[in-house]
């Protein structure tokens, strides 16, 4: 009783079949994926030989330098304070822009164009331009407001500078996500609320934000895990000689440092470890937050 | 009924003008890179006074120039075989890999299919310093093979493809079956053809992301013969700094391809962001 079912020949015939099309997947997944991830946890154990030959295990050594670093801690704080500038800026212009152009206006495509281009350029020409306009003597931005401000060496706001540039490159992506959740949203509770005499302002924060709650969560949770994995700007916008330097280094621009830079590749891999874990924490988090706040029909 | 129709035309006027300042506030790095491009250094660095436009014609040859120092035709033949290839990878193996997870049935399907889930949750910078070491052993250091590596199969396109074969009718396999089809050329002739869209938002995206990488082919391909676009700007932006409208050029040249394809395909490229939505 207890025994397995024998399968038919039939369904023998469908199993081979199946996993001769899933094997270079979950081959490929193993060799690429799940092998690297335990790889990195061991050689986060590991100091690594000179000349970057060899692993000498050496237990927990290079947590404890990470935690007695404070360009690490430092590094997760940059990181978090530019997610917190891109998550909730570039989330609510993108929202308020995918509302205007649901609305069936004429030229929204040109809008939804314009919006969307910086989303299909590579992020380093997007920071080369930035570092421009940005630059203190001859850039445009202090040229035309005829200030002298250090948008990206002065370490107060050189964060937010580079924030910036985060928001404008993501806006458009945001905003795609935002369309097509919103068409989703069934027309008749609009032309409900319409009769019931709610304005438009009303009928957004009555109807679309709850209904629109499943889409802005996933791309809250996409965008926060973006976020926290941001290396691009930081590199391309910020030179090395950069005073700011160490008050926007993101941690996977330290991990990259220490890693590839430098070579210490077991310090990078206990580096990247302890952002993965801070990551799944906060994943967790907003996972308990979605059944509170997100609504599903 | 008047007064609704006057706060209408009211509302629309205000979202026209929104939309005109947000559109030009994102145009305005791209209008000033091209401007850039065009003058000559003095004017670029030029303060009082502060030139907009160029001021003695505009010099389209920076572009030729540019073109040729950074070794653009290089960086895109580069750039556009990796493309190529982790397009093809991605699509071959996602499409397979999901026509078995969306429609056959088998022992230990859901434990493989929760390893794909799995791995969509773990930020890929996990992934980096091993898949290097591996290049590294495999000599593929340097060359195209190093490039497509990580994305020789996607975790993500998995996941979309068994979206997309799951959401096909039922009996259509079924009348293949009877006429003495295999699984195979069911899959081949029938099931696969069907999932085009699908299969096409994947390769946008799949070539997008590609595209878009920095760290990886900086990694693997340090020489400027062999690696993409993306880095190839990195490592020419240390070398000629001081000459903006150069770097201009070269920005400009780095994006206006991809924006002209975006601007072509514009629907298979919203469509395919809307649908795959995914990780970055």
């Amino acid at each position: 009783m207890n025994e397995k079912r024998k399968m038919t020949a039939k369904e023998k015939n469908e199993a081979r079949w199946a996993y001769a099309f899933v094997a270079p997947t979950i081959l490929g997944l193993i060799i690429l994926n799940f092998y690297p991830a335990i790889n990195t946890l061991y050689q986060s154990f590991c100091k690594t030989g000179d000349f970057g030959k060899g692993n000498i295990f050496v237990g927990p050594a290079n947590y404890k330098t990470a935690f007695a670093d404070p360009e690490i801690w430092q590094s997760l704080i940059n990181t978090i304070k530019y997610a917190i500038i891109e998550v909730p800026l570039g989330v609510v212009i993108a929202l308020v822009l995918a509302v205007f152009l649901n609305r069936k206006l004429k030229g929204t495509s040109v809008f939804r164009t314009i919006f969307f281009l910086p989303m299909v350029c590579a992020p380093a020409a997007v920071a080369m331009v930035w570092k421009w306009l940005y630059n203190q003597q001859f850039g445009l931005f202090n040229n035309l407001f005829h200030s002298n401000i250090a948008w990206i060496s002065d370490p107060k706001i050189a964060w937010i500078s580079v924030g910036v540039i985060g928001v404008w490159s993501i806006i458009g992506y945001n905003m795609v996500l935002f369309i097509s959740g919103l068409q989703e949203i069934p027309g008749d509770y609009y032309e409900a609320a319409e009769i019931d005499g709610a304005t438009g302002i009303r009928q957004f924060f009555d109807i679309t934000v709850p209904l629109l709650s499943p889409t802005t969560f996933f791309i809250v949770q996409t965008r926060v895990i973006g976020a926290l994995t941001i290396f691009d700007l930081m590199f391309m916008v910020m030179d090395k000689t950069n005073n700011a330097l160490p008050k926007v280094q993101s941690a996977v621009y330290v991990f990259y440092k220490y890693s590839f830079d430098q070579g210490n590749k077991g310090y990078g891999a206990a580096i990247v470890m302890i952002l993965v874990i801070f990551i799944m924490l906060v994943t967790a988090v907003m996972q308990r937050a979605e059944k509170k706040f997100v609504f599903y029909n | 009924m008047e007064s609704a129709r006057t706060r209408a035309r009211v509302t629309t006027t205000v979202i026209y003008i929104l939309l005109v300042i947000m559109a030009v506030i994102m145009l305005v790095p791209f209008v000033w890179m091209i401007l850039t491009a065009l003058k000559t250094n003095q004017e670029a660095i030029s303060v009082s006074p502060f030139y907009i436009f160029p001021h003695n014609g505009w010099h389209w040859e920076t572009f030729g120039e540019v073109w040729k120092s950074y070794n653009f035709v290089l960086l895109y033949k580069n750039t556009l075989l990796m493309i190529f290839f982790r397009v093809v990878f991605a699509c071959l193996t996602a499409t397979m890999a999901g026509y078995a997870f969306g429609r056959l049935n088998f022992p230990g399907k859901n434990f493989l299919f929760s390893l794909v889930l799995i791995q969509m949750m773990i930020p890929s910078t996990i992934f980096i310093i091993p898949q290097y070491l591996m290049v590294s052993k495999l000599g593929w250091l340097n060359t195209c093979a190093g490039l497509v590596f990580p994305g020789m199969v996607t975790a993500f396109g998995t996941y979309l493809l068994k979206t997309g074969y799951q959401g096909l009718p039922k009996d259509l396999e079924e009348a293949a079956g009877i006429d003495g089809c295999n699984i195979g050329q069911r899959f081949l002739r029938i099931m696969m053809p069907l999932t085009r869209s699908s299969m096409v938002s994947l390769g946008i995206f799949t070539a997008l992301f590609a595209f878009k990488d920095l760290m990886w082919p900086m990694i693997v391909c340090s020489s400027v013969q062999t690696t993409t676009l993306a880095a190839g700007l990195a490592k020419a932006q240390g070398q000629y700094s001081s000459n903006y409208p150069q770097m201009m050029a070269a920005a400009v040249l780095a994006v206006v391809p991809m924006i002209i394809i975006y601007v072509i395909f514009q629907k298979q490229f919203v469509e395919g962001i809307a649908t795959s939505g995914g990780k970055l």
